[in-house]
């Protein structure tokens, strides 16, 4: 076991120095994390869009289950995708357990309801301000949604980087679908729990210091389209 | 009462009608029986105390809302969804998109099919956004916001225009231009009803006047009869309380 300033230092010289095995790390994680980011972001828009414009019965019980479904605990939730695709699972035949593909389906089933339920509030807050001058127009559904796509545009985009930074950091359901295999599935959040368990702390705290920078990254980039929309008066 | 329906023996085939509306929001009755007929064209005002019912009516006359019971007719015919499209609304609180100025009038000719660049510079030079088409709405004046969701109003070349007190809380600069436009939309033969607390707008703008009082029109008559000699109670109430100009 090392100490914390001798683990620091050497994770600071693995970040400086480019380490090969800690950047592959890095870079699988931003691929699984992204992509689970774009597909649900593809799938959540829409159907928070539809949610935040459309009235009908049973609504409220919608809601309340897609909210619910915000706090959904990852490792029930990769537990559920590792039932799916296990070898004996209804799409065990697809051979997805244990890859990237599982660790991306698992984060997109874990940030989708997350993205439709927060731009659901973006939009209906917008739709509630837009909502008499739309009809005033007539406007179409289609025409409607666009627009409130558009105009939320700021809004929605720190949307899609809160459903990011919930699944880059997330672990439970990765470690479970993807088995933390190195050099195949092994992600900035599973390799941390691996190497602190073995007591190789360096690693770790490299990794945790790329995390936290990526962390620090999302929360600016929110901060500063925030800003540029306020003061362009698109916010 | 006073030339309610018909206002001044106008064709009631030929103009926008309300038939006994009635519209409810739980067990109070905001609007009540209210029939009124106008031309389609020129400018008539709807005045009346504050919570008389005036800007329900004209959310109701433009099909914003549903009457519970009664009817909405242009020109002796229900209204089509052609129609509404024919039909614009200034609000009195603008409502613009987060947009620039240039786009906001963009949207309407999009959603209409029909963008026109030169068509929208025009429309911003007669309310006077000239040289403004990058500007973000959102950071213009009141009265700027106010001239910009009339020029967005316009774009789609309407035959009915209904303003919800569009020169409330204006520079008089911006609400002499605006009732500068309504003239110049009134020789074009576009029917605009105007819903005022104004009483010189008013004057110096209608055709005619109705008055709103407790969900009904108490009284419709030409402005000329209806300030030289209001023939309800309620009418003549809410005048002696006004200065007129």
């Amino acid at each position: 076991m090392q100490s914390i300033s001798e683990a620091l230092g050497l994770a600071l010289a693995l970040v400086v120095s480019g380490d090969p095995d800690l950047f592959e790390i890095v870079r699988l994680s931003l691929y699984v994390s992204l992509s689970a980011t774009l597909i649900a972001c593809a799938a959540g828009l829409p159907l928070g869009a539809l949610l935040a414009t459309t009235r009908f019965r049973g609504r409220g019980a919608v809601l309340v289950i897609v909210n619910a479904l915000m706090g959904l605990p990852p490792v029930v939730v990769g537990l559920f995708v590792y039932l799916y695709l296990s070898r004996s699972g209804p799409l065990g035949f697809l051979g997805l357990l244990y890859t990237p593909t599982a660790m991306i389906i698992a984060q997109t089933l874990l940030i989708t309801p997350i993205v439709i339920a927060l731009s659901r509030q973006v939009l209906e807050d917008l739709n509630t301000e837009y909502a008499e001058q739309f009809r005033s127009f007539a406007l179409s559904r289609t025409q409607r949604i666009q627009a409130l796509v558009w105009d939320g545009r700021y809004a929605l985009l720190t949307v899609a980087l809160a459903g990011f930074g919930r699944a880059v950091a997330e672990v439970g359901a990765v470690i479970i679908v993807g088995g933390n295999i190195d050099h195949l599935t092994r992600v900035m959040t599973t390799a941390i729990a691996l190497e602190t368990s073995k007591g190789e702390l360096a690693l770790a705290l490299a990794l945790g210091v790329v995390l936290m920078a990526l962390a620090l990254a999302v929360n600016t980039l929110v901060y500063s389209v925030r800003a540029t929309a306020t003061r362009a008066a698109y916010a | 009462m006073r030339d309610m329906l018909g206002y001044l023996g106008t064709d009631t085939k030929a103009g926008l009608s309300a038939f006994g509306l009635r519209y409810a929001v739980g067990s109070k009755t905001l609007i009540d029986g209210l029939t009124l007929h106008v031309p389609d064209h020129g400018i008539h005002c709807l005045i009346g105390p504050n919570g008389a019912g005036k800007s329900l009516t004209l959310r109701l006359l433009h099909g914003l809302l549903t009457a519970d019971s009664g009817d909405v007719r242009w020109r002796g015919e229900g209204l089509s969804a052609t129609d509404r499209r024919s039909q614009a609304m200034v609000f009195q609180k603008p409502v613009l998109l987060r947009r620039s100025v240039a786009a906001n009038v963009d949207f309407v000719l999009k959603a209409r099919r029909s963008a026109d660049p030169a068509f929208r510079d025009a429309l911003l030079k007669r309310v006077g956004l000239a040289g403004r088409n990058r500007q973000p709405a959102r950071l213009l004046s009141g009265g700027e916001q106010q001239r910009l969701a009339l020029a967005r109003a316009l774009a789609i070349r309407p035959r009915a225009l209904f303003l919800d007190e569009p020169t409330a809380s204006l520079d008089p600069n911006s609400a002499r231009l605006i009732e500068d436009i309504l003239c110049e939309e009134r020789h074009h033969g576009t029917l605009c009803i105007l819903v005022t607390h104004d009483i010189g707008q008013a004057r110096r703008l209608a055709d005619s006047v109705a008055f709103v009082a407790k969900g009904r029109i108490a009284e419709h008559s030409s402005t000329d009869t209806f300030f030289r000699a209001p023939a309800s109670k309620d009418a003549r109430a809410y005048l002696s309380d006004h200065l007129i100009l």
